[in-house]
């Protein structure tokens, strides 16, 4: 892991699948490379599809995923 | 080229051998632009065709496309019959589950084939979705759209179940047939009939 400054939060919680990987897209679209996007979901299934889709997807790389008691909270940083 | 026979004699087929090789490379190399080239941007593509309209149904497709396009992916939606309702304005926040026909259902096929059943099942589906905060159709259909989904109306069926243009969400893509849709799927890198 590397050192990153969170440049903007995004809240889904409350919102399901697909909604928390749709809006990560939308929310990283309008940033910029090197920018860091803190992600704050309630949907358990956001730690596989969020760690799936930065995988997958071009542009975007997982920082940190953490598991609070029912908050999980993911950092993603746009690479492009 | 390289020289490296001592033996005269076996010159000629060794220095041949290499220059078919290095033409064959050659060959090889053009081809592989040409494929390349052939690949336009890169970008991947995922072609669904909907052809369901049940409230169960109408799902898959829009998550589906809304995610794939979260990938990057350019997705294309091509509606046909029942699954033209999933983009008819009206129709698509009226769509029903069935009571008959799934065994999962808590009813028996008998009772559910009763008159108000479908709106039953339909109603306690539609409470579970607004419980737990899954996305309305017209959600998806408008977070797809936003994110560049191509939604298409096969004119066909417009024609058969005698919609209108107008009827759809703004942003549908009409006047479209099968053709179409096989070109999509040529296209793309996922193809799939929901």
């Amino acid at each position: 892991m590397t050192d990153y400054e969170v440049t903007e939060t995004l809240d889904v919680k409350g919102q399901n699948c697909p909604m928390p990987v749709v809006k990560t897209k939308q929310s990283v679209d309008s940033l910029d490379a090197g920018d860091a996007l803190e992600v704050l979901a309630t949907d358990p299934g956001s730690v596989s599809d969020l760690g799936g889709w930065a995988e997958t997807t071009p542009g975007v790389e997982l920082i940190d995923q953490q598991e609070g008691a029912d908050v999980y909270t993911h950092y993603v940083r746009v690479t492009e | 080229m390289s020289a490296d026979t001592t033996d005269g004699a076996e010159v000629a087929p060794d220095e041949l051998d290499r220059a078919e090789l290095a033409a064959r490379v050659d060959e090889l190399e053009a081809r592989l632009a040409d494929v390349e080239a052939d690949d336009d941007d890169g970008q991947p593509k995922m072609s669904i065709i909907a052809t369901k309209g049940t409230l169960d149904m109408a799902y898959p497709p829009l998550i589906l496309a809304s995610t794939a396009a979260a990938f990057g992916y350019e997705v294309t939606v091509f509606h046909t019959f029942w699954g033209l309702d999933i983009l008819h304005e009206e129709r698509s926040k009226e769509l029903k589950l069935s009571s008959v026909g799934n065994p999962n259902m808590p009813v028996p096929n008998v009772i559910g084939a009763l008159p108000g059943m479908d709106r039953m099942t339909t109603k306690m589906m539609e409470k579970r979705i607004a419980d737990n905060d899954t996305a309305t159709i017209e959600e998806l259909i408008e977070t797809s759209l936003d994110m560049g989904v191509e939604f298409q109306a096969c004119q066909m069926t417009i024609d058969l179940m005698d919609y209108d243009e107008a009827d759809f969400y703004d942003g549908v893509t009409t006047g479209v047939g099968a053709a179409t849709a096989i070109q999509d799927m040529a296209d793309a890198d996922i193809q799939l009939l929901v």
